[in-house]
C-alpha cells in the first residue's frame, strides 16, 4: 500500500477538473546505484478513474512518467458532491485507491 | 511553413514510434510491457501501411519550449475531435519512446496533462487514436537543459 494520493476535483460549469498527485518513486530501471548495480524498475503501470463508480478513464504508464506523478483530466457532467475515485497499480503489484468529492 | 517532405518525415517518425510500441492500430487491454519497452524508431516503411498517422491541427501537444529539469516536464495531449479512443504521449529520444497511454471515454474531455521524464532535448508527440481507426498527431520540440533519465 503506497502513500495516499492527493486528489482535487473542482466543478467548473458542467464539468469537473480533476487533479491527482500520486506518491510513487517511479524508478525507471535505467539508473545505477553507487555500486554500479542497476536499480530495478518500479513504476505505476495502470491508472484508472471512476465517476460515481462508473469508469471514465484508464491509462497505462511507462517508467518515463515523472516521480510522484501528476495527472489532470476533466470529467464531463460531474457536479459538486459527486465522487471521483482514482486507483493505480504498480509493477510490483502494489495498488492504491483514493476518493475525493467534487467541490 | 512545413513542407510536404517534412510532414512525411514526421509522419514516418510517428508511424515507426507507434510500430515499435506495437499499439497501432489495435488496443492493448492489459499493461502492454512490450509497448513500453520499445527502444528505437524501428522500420518506418513497415509502419507506413494503412492508416499511417497524419499530422493534424486538431491535436495539441502542450509542453514547455525549454525544460530546465528533465526529471519533471509537464506534458499534455488534447484534441478537439470527437470519438477519441486513445491519447498517447511519446518522447522520441527517451530510452523507451512511449511515456503514457490514456484510454479516453465519452465521459472525459480528450484533454490530459501529466508530467514526464526526458533524457535529453527531443521532439514530443501527442497521438490521438480515433474510434474510426485514424490516428492523428501533433509534435513539439522540447529542449532539456538537465536530463532526467541519468543517475
Amino acid at each position: 500500500m503506497g502513500d495516499p494520493m492527493r486528489i482535487r476535483a473542482q466543478a467548473a460549469g458542467s464539468n469537473a477538473t480533476v487533479r491527482v498527485l500520486m506518491a510513487h518513486e517511479m524508478e525507471t530501471g535505467q539508473r545505477k546505484d553507487a555500486a554500479g548495480k542497476t536499480i530495478p524498475a518500479w513504476h505505476i503501470t495502470d491508472v484508472s478513474a471512476t465517476h460515481n463508480g462508473k469508469p471514465v478513464l484508464s491509462a497505462e504508464w511507462g517508467p518515463a512518467v515523472a516521480k510522484n506523478p501528476f495527472l489532470q483530466f476533466t470529467v464531463k457532467g460531474a457536479k459538486a458532491g459527486d465522487k471521483i475515485a482514482v486507483s493505480w497499480k504498480d509493477n510490483k503489484g502494489d495498488t492504491r485507491t483514493d476518493e475525493a468529492t467534487v467541490t | 511553413m512545413p513542407t510536404r517532405r517534412k510532414a512525411l518525415q514526421h509522419s514516418a517518425t510517428v508511424a515507426s514510434l507507434l510500430a515499435v510500441t506495437g499499439l497501432f492500430p489495435g488496443i492493448a487491454l492489459a499493461f502492454n510491457a512490450k509497448a513500453f519497452e520499445a527502444k528505437n524508431l524501428g522500420d518506418a516503411l513497415k509502419a507506413l501501411g494503412a492508416g499511417a498517422p497524419v499530422e493534424s491541427k486538431d491535436v495539441t501537444v502542450t509542453g514547455p519550449d525549454i525544460a530546465e529539469n528533465g526529471a519533471v516536464v509537464p506534458l499534455g495531449a488534447s484534441t478537439t475531435l470527437a470519438g477519441v479512443k486513445q491519447l498517447l504521449i511519446l518522447v522520441e529520444k527517451n530510452p523507451n519512446a512511449l511515456v503514457a497511454m490514456f484510454n479516453v471515454t465519452d465521459s472525459v474531455d480528450a484533454n490530459i496533462a501529466t508530467r514526464a521524464k526526458m533524457g535529453q532535448s527531443s521532439d514530443v508527440y501527442a497521438v490521438a487514436v480515433l474510434a474510426d481507426g485514424r490516428s492523428l498527431f501533433a509534435r513539439k520540440e522540447v529542449k532539456v537543459t538537465l536530463g532526467g533519465c541519468g543517475g
